[in-house]
């Protein structure tokens, strides 16, 4: 692009030959430090200040901040044996969404939102949801967990104009997904179908300062690389508006990995280590850590508490992925001692 | 508008296609009859920005973006700059910035909105790495990306008098000492036979057509990075097709008061067309330069040396049987080789591939016509013209002479 061809006379490449007098001043350079301002800027300017997007999303778009607490139980009755009944109403429909301020990517969507609602329920509950495909392609969920055949969604698209009623009971415990498993597979989740889903154990987790994360990241462009990447679709929101947690109290981040194209994804946290639960299908921890890495349809539950207040990062250790978009803050709040 | 149209003419016998229809008199003014299409086509327009669209023009097609990065500056360290130009049918509006993937703040100096071949300033404090490569992607509202890579980061110089007499200096070792050293032979060509003077003039021919085409596949190759809207390849036509015609018909009106041609207009245009053939590679040369992607080395520009004062060569053969003034000879010399200073600066500054495919496509057209008024210069003095054979292997030396050169400043 700008550098032109330089054909004939061609590039005498820098220092590939000795240099004469003529050459203007390239001594002297002195590099400014990436963040030569100071801490004295805040949590959302630290030494990160200038490595963002610019400007702010178009009001009434989708509140990457709301979405990280929703969870939705769906509409609780109870069958006729007593069994915990959850219903849903699902809803394909082509959407454009704003995944960094400015930049407007034509979406597949549930209800809407990428990602989609955040489905929670117990063990044991039985779950009813009504998909209904307002979009212009076929599209399907596809619940990850223990499920009959026929509700799994991957041999039953869904036509445009149509609909489909996904039952079954909860199981097992853990952190999943679901996705539409409509072919190609790969456009149907990198459009945006897909969403956390929690079965909690019957005896529930300790209580918590709870939070949903789906690694996510869009390919804007189309040519099978990404050039947005987050959790929760927005590029760099958690560092431009840093999630508020209290020092001490135990925090719960489910996180799951969506990213298409990019074989891994990654979490890790600073100033802190936490307790692994891989697939949460299991009340041990797996690991002491401050980084997991995790595929396609990976997820784990971390959890911690932090011992000193203050702005904390994290953000995939894939660099590249958190110098585009999936980079946030935890601002931990001091709380005095009683 | 039935009444401009010859109504039908039924049951008779057509006119004779021969004969001219006498114009008719009372009829439409001629004036109408020349607007009407006119009228007609603005009313069209109207109606056409005043429906809107139809529909099927523009439904469901997705938007077609162009943004040309012509250039990037680093005016400073720790700042990076690069100029934008929206070179395609609709307006875009650039949402975010990436350096060599990350997304990074900036301003513009402007709304973020281009209209059409509207042009943007991007300004990224980014701290750029000394003597390594970068590459800025604009990411616009619909997802499209546009890139462009700095081959090798070195700070831009500042326009101050000291980097145009840098430049100055660069175009006077590239372009002005060649021509005029070149220019020295002419008492040698004075004094050879006449046979050997037709041998120069030919291998003045051979060198010109090899120049010819160097400026055109240039031209070409530039034109590929003129955003679209410009049309890069009309423009190469222009300048190659544009140039002969102008010249030409220049020649015609100056031929007609003077009776002949003389060999000074020869020299002359030789000196003219060689002159835009060099402020094309001055540009290239100030836009290299500064941007990092040539450091001059010595060898570069001996190479220079070499390769134009064969230029001053093809200048003066024409004047072999002239007496010209010192003063006329330092003017032709300055027309050759002045403009590659006059480039440098330009192109150091300022560069822009339109200009540059305009200039190159110039100075290969005004080489088509030097060559052919020297291949009409032949037919004159010369018996077997260019195919005698001592002429035929001036031509091949000529070519050969700007190829081995040549090879010295491609290194």
């Amino acid at each position: 692009m700008s550098n032109r061809k330089f054909s004939r006379r061609d590039a005498l490449k820098a220092g590939a030959l000795g240099t004469v007098g003529l050459a203007a001043g390239a001594g002297g350079l002195s590099l400014p430090a990436l963040g030569q301002s100071t801490a004295a800027q805040g949590p959302t300017h630290g030494s990160h200040h200038d490595m963002v997007t610019v400007g702010q999303l178009a009001p009434g778009s989708f509140d990457p901040t709301a979405f990280l607490t929703r969870f939705d139980g769906g509409n609780v009755s109870r069958l006729p044996s007593g069994q915990v009944l959850r219903e849903y109403e699902f809803v394909a429909e082509d959407r454009e969404i704003e995944v960094a301020p400015g930049v407007f990517y034509p979406a597949w969507t549930y209800n809407g939102q990428v990602p989609g609602p955040t489905i929670r329920c117990t063990e044991g509950d039985r779950l009813r949801i009504r998909f209904s495909n307002k979009g212009s392609h076929s599209h399907s969920i596809h619940f990850h967990g223990v499920h009959p055949s026929n509700m799994d969604g991957a041999f039953e698209p869904v036509h445009p104009g149509r609909s489909f009623v996904y039952e079954f009971d909860a199981e097992p415990f853990g952190l999943h997904l679901y996705h539409c498993h409509t072919v190609p597979i790969k456009r149907h989740i990198h459009k945006g179908l897909y969403g956390a889903f929690i079965v909690d154990p019957k005896g529930g987790r300790p209580p918590a300062h709870e939070m949903v994360m789906v690694m996510n990241a869009f390919d804007t462009n189309f040519d099978n690389e990404n050039e947005i990447y987050a959790v929760n679709t927005v590029a760099f929101h958690y560092q431009k508006h840093p999630i508020v947690i209290r020092q001490h109290e135990l925090v719960r981040v489910y996180v799951v990995n969506v990213t298409e194209f990019d074989l891994l994804n990654s979490f890790h946290l600073h100033g802190n280590l936490y307790r692994l639960y891989r697939t949460g299908t299991d009340l041990e921890r797996y690991e002491f850590t401050d980084m997991v890495s995790m595929a396609q349809g990976e997820r784990a539950i971390l959890e911690f508490s932090y011992k000193h207040p203050g702005p904390f990062m994290f953000h995939a250790h894939q660099s590249e992925f958190a110098e585009l978009g999936w980079s946030g803050v935890f601002l931990v709040q001091e709380v005095p001692h009683a | 508008m039935p009444e401009l149209e010859s109504p039908p003419q039924r049951g008779r016998a057509p006119a004779p296609p021969l004969s001219p229809e006498p114009p008719r008199q009372g009829g439409v003014p001629l004036w109408l009859k020349g607007l009407a299409p006119l009228v007609l086509l603005a009313g069209l327009v109207f109606l056409f920005l005043r429906v809107g669209p139809v529909g099927v023009f523009r439904a469901t097609f997705p938007p077609v973006e162009e943004l040309s990065l012509e250039r990037i500056r680093l005016p400073e360290p720790g700042v990076l700059e690069v100029r934008v130009v929206n070179g395609g049918p609709e307006a875009v509006t650039i949402a975010q910035i990436m350096v060599d993937d990350a997304n990074w703040v900036h301003t513009l100096d402007g709304s973020r909105r281009l209209e059409r071949l509207e042009r943007r300033t991007v300004r990224i404090p980014y701290p750029w790495v000394e003597g390594e490569p970068h590459t800025v992607t604009l990411l616009t509202s619909t997802g499209l990306t546009f890139s462009t890579t700095l081959a090798v980061a070195t700070q831009s110089p500042a326009v101050d008098a000291r980097y145009l007499g840098t430049f100055a200096l660069l175009g006077v070792y590239a372009g002005v000492i060649p021509v005029f050293i070149g220019l020295l032979w002419l008492p040698f060509v004075r004094s050879v036979e006449r046979r050997w003077i037709d041998f120069f003039l030919s291998l003045t021919i051979g060198l010109l057509v090899f120049l010819g085409v160097d400026a055109l596949e240039e031209a070409l190759a530039t034109s590929a990075l003129v955003p679209g809207a410009y049309q890069g390849p009309a423009l190469v036509l222009f300048g190659l097709l544009g140039t002969p015609l102008v010249i030409g018909a220049l020649g015609q009106w100056r031929a007609r008061a003077r009776g002949r041609r003389s060999p000074l207009w020869v020299a002359g245009l030789i000196a003219f067309g060689i002159g835009l053939h060099n402020l094309g590679e001055g540009l290239a040369i100030g836009t290299s330069y500064a941007t990092g992607e040539i450091a001059l080395g010595t060898f570069l520009v001996i190479g220079f040396l070499l390769h134009n004062t064969t230029e001053g060569l093809g200048i003066v053969t024409p004047l072999a049987g002239e007496r010209p003034r010192i003063r006329t000879l330092l003017l032709l010399g300055a027309l050759a080789g002045v403009p590659t200073v006059i480039g440098a600066w330009i192109g150091g500054f300022t560069y822009s591939p339109l200009w540059s495919t305009l200039f190159f496509a110039i100075g290969a057209g005004a080489i088509v016509v030097v060559v052919s008024e020297l291949w009409r210069l032949f037919a004159h003095r010369s018996p077997g013209g260019l195919l005698a054979p001592l002429n035929a292997a001036g031509v091949l030396v000529g070519m050969l002479i700007m190829y081995a050169t040549g090879l010295l400043v491609t290194a």
